[in-house]
């Protein structure tokens, strides 16, 4: 790579959003605003080769993108409405913002629309990668397993929508901002844990998705720093980011947190995720994704896995409880009593939420019931928790995972 | 922009719904005019809005060719019908979904379709 192209390249992931997000403040055309900013990048890959990269890459590329909606919306000139448009992209220097909220960052307008609760939960998501992360469809549809043109279609069918059904441009006012961006959390949250655990195929680790989201985490963090559960977010997923690489051994098989080599967990994510966490809980206004830090925190704390505060980890998922209350969270709260207090007190919780059958299906109610099993002896109980887990576990590693623990309590294979 | 809200709900069988209460004295007010106050205040415009008969009363009508088929019964049969619909006139979808949360119809089990309508 040249170092324009190094130059342009940085741009693109630095100011991708930004620029397209400008655009579509000033056009109010989605499908416009992404190919006027494409084109201003592939104009700066031959213009900054001659007149060298411009001290602002970002102003540039939104006064370039902007100059071609222009030209764009002259050339097509033919309604009132478009030289409307082309009257209020005239104005030099930058509408006011006018959000209520008084958050006025064209990106924030950008990620709270893509991720509006009108819009499909695929739809979010996708749309949040297209516009603001500015992966390519062919991309998305890549990491979601879907056929392109299929992806292709969510995305048009989106933009569609936010046209059609009037879905507004902006940061929602104050009375709907905790609900919506809960919202957007929840979009960040689940293309983390797409990239981290794949819900299907081969491939557990998508480290892509992974690292977008922890990037468009830090961009929401930056732009909402009034908003705790933003950074809480970011602080769990680079909590949950640095043990990536010891989640999995050499052989690409699952290894669990209490066997997993601490030394591989990266230092610098989980330094910054726990300043980033402890500067949040200072604002006193705990919520889920900062008590889902405070748990992995407790993890990263511990140097051994027998040094982990499992008490204390129960006691958050009691407090989580409050804020999910889902068995899932139950199930979680189950284990750490378990390693709290004994595999016998865990059984209990677990037994419980197996009468209820809420989590019928999820392969890991089986498979938590089977370990706490084992480690009270009842082999022959163990082995079948773990055949039945094995008929309900998505990915090979996990599949894999529990045969070998079948086969340390002496269960022939499934 | 301008919308419909679809106001769905169960609707009991007409066999089993209960008599009308026989009215006395002053009429009450209708249990939408306080919705419609509200709307009145935030500017979101009320340009139309109705309750409709039971479901029990609809007619379909379709066409082939020339002949004209006409069946009793609402389109679909399902539990939830049509119940009434407003056309009101706001700023955007966030406004119509705030509209459709506050109607009585939402509050009370029933749920309500947020359709934009055309203009040419």
């Amino acid at each position: 790579m040249t170092e324009v192209e190094e130059a342009v390249a940085a741009a693109f992931r630095a100011e991708w959003g930004r620029v397209v997000a400008t655009l579509i403040r000033m056009t109010g055309d989605w499908d416009l605003a992404e190919e006027c900013a494409q084109d201003a990048f592939a104009t700066a890959l031959t213009r900054w080769s001659a007149d060298g990269v411009p001290n602002r890459p970002g102003a540039w590329l939104t006064t370039t993108a902007r100059n071609r909606a222009l030209d764009r919306l002259r050339r097509s000139k033919t309604e009132a409405a478009k030289l409307q448009e082309v009257a209020a992209l005239s104005v030099p220097g930058e509408p006011a913002g006018g959000d209520e909220s008084g958050v006025a960052d064209d990106r924030l307008r950008l990620i709270f629309t893509c991720c509006h609760p009108a819009l499909t939960l695929e739809a979010r998501v996708a749309l949040t990668l297209r516009t603001l992360a500015g992966l390519t469809t062919a991309e998305i549809a890549r990491a979601f397993l879907v056929p392109e043109p299929t992806m292709a279609k969510r995305l048009t069918r989106a933009k569609q929508k936010i046209r059609d059904a009037g879905i507004p441009y902006r940061v929602p006012p104050a009375h709907l901002l905790p609900e919506r961006t809960g919202g957007v959390l929840a979009v960040l949250y689940l293309l983390f844990n797409e990239g981290y655990s794949a819900s299907a195929g081969d491939d557990l680790l998508r480290p892509g998705l992974s690292a977008e989201a922890i990037r468009l985490g830090r961009l929401l963090a930056g732009l909402m720093p009034d908003e705790p559960e933003a950074a809480g977010l970011l602080a769990l997923m680079l909590l949950q980011d640095a043990r990536s690489a010891a989640r999995l051994d050499g052989t690409g098989e699952l290894v669990s947190l209490e066997d997993q080599d601490r030394s591989r967990w990266d230092q610098a994510e989980i330094v910054e995720g726990r300043a980033l966490l402890e500067a949040a809980l200072r604002r006193q206004r705990a919520g889920p994704y900062q008590l889902q830090a405070a748990i992995a925190a407790c993890h990263s704390d511990a140097v051994q896995a027998r040094d982990t505060d499992w008490a204390q980890i129960a006691l958050l998922y009691e407090r989580l409880r409050r804020f999910i209350p889902s068995a899932v969270v139950e199930l979680n709260r189950a284990v750490a009593v378990a390693m709290a207090e004994g595999p016998a007190a865990g059984l209990v919780l677990v037994d419980s939420l197996a009468a209820n059958g809420e989590l019928t299906g999820y392969y890991l109610l089986p498979a938590t019931r089977a370990d706490l099993l084992r480690r009270l002896d009842r082999k022959a109980e163990a082995a079948a928790c773990y055949r039945q887990a094995l008929g309900l576990a998505g990915t090979e590693p996990e599949r894999r995972y529990l045969s070998r623990r079948l086969a340390e309590v002496g269960g022939a294979p499934a | 922009m301008r919308y419909m809200l679809l106001m769905c709900g169960e609707v009991a069988a007409d066999d089993n719904a209960p008599e009308p209460e026989p009215v006395t004295g002053e009429p009450e007010e209708p249990c939408w005019m306080p919705w419609a106050r509200e709307m009145k205040e935030r500017g979101v415009l009320l340009h139309d809005g109705a309750q409709l008969q039971h479901a029990s009363t609809a007619t379909t009508v379709r066409t082939s060719g020339d002949e004209v088929l006409v069946a009793d019964g609402p389109f679909a049969e399902t539990k939830e019908q049509i119940l009434g619909y407003d056309v009101i006139e706001c700023a955007d979808l966030d406004e119509a979904i705030y509209a459709a949360s506050r109607h009585p119809v939402a509050r009370s089990g029933g749920v309500v379709e947020v359709r934009p309508i055309y203009r040419w």
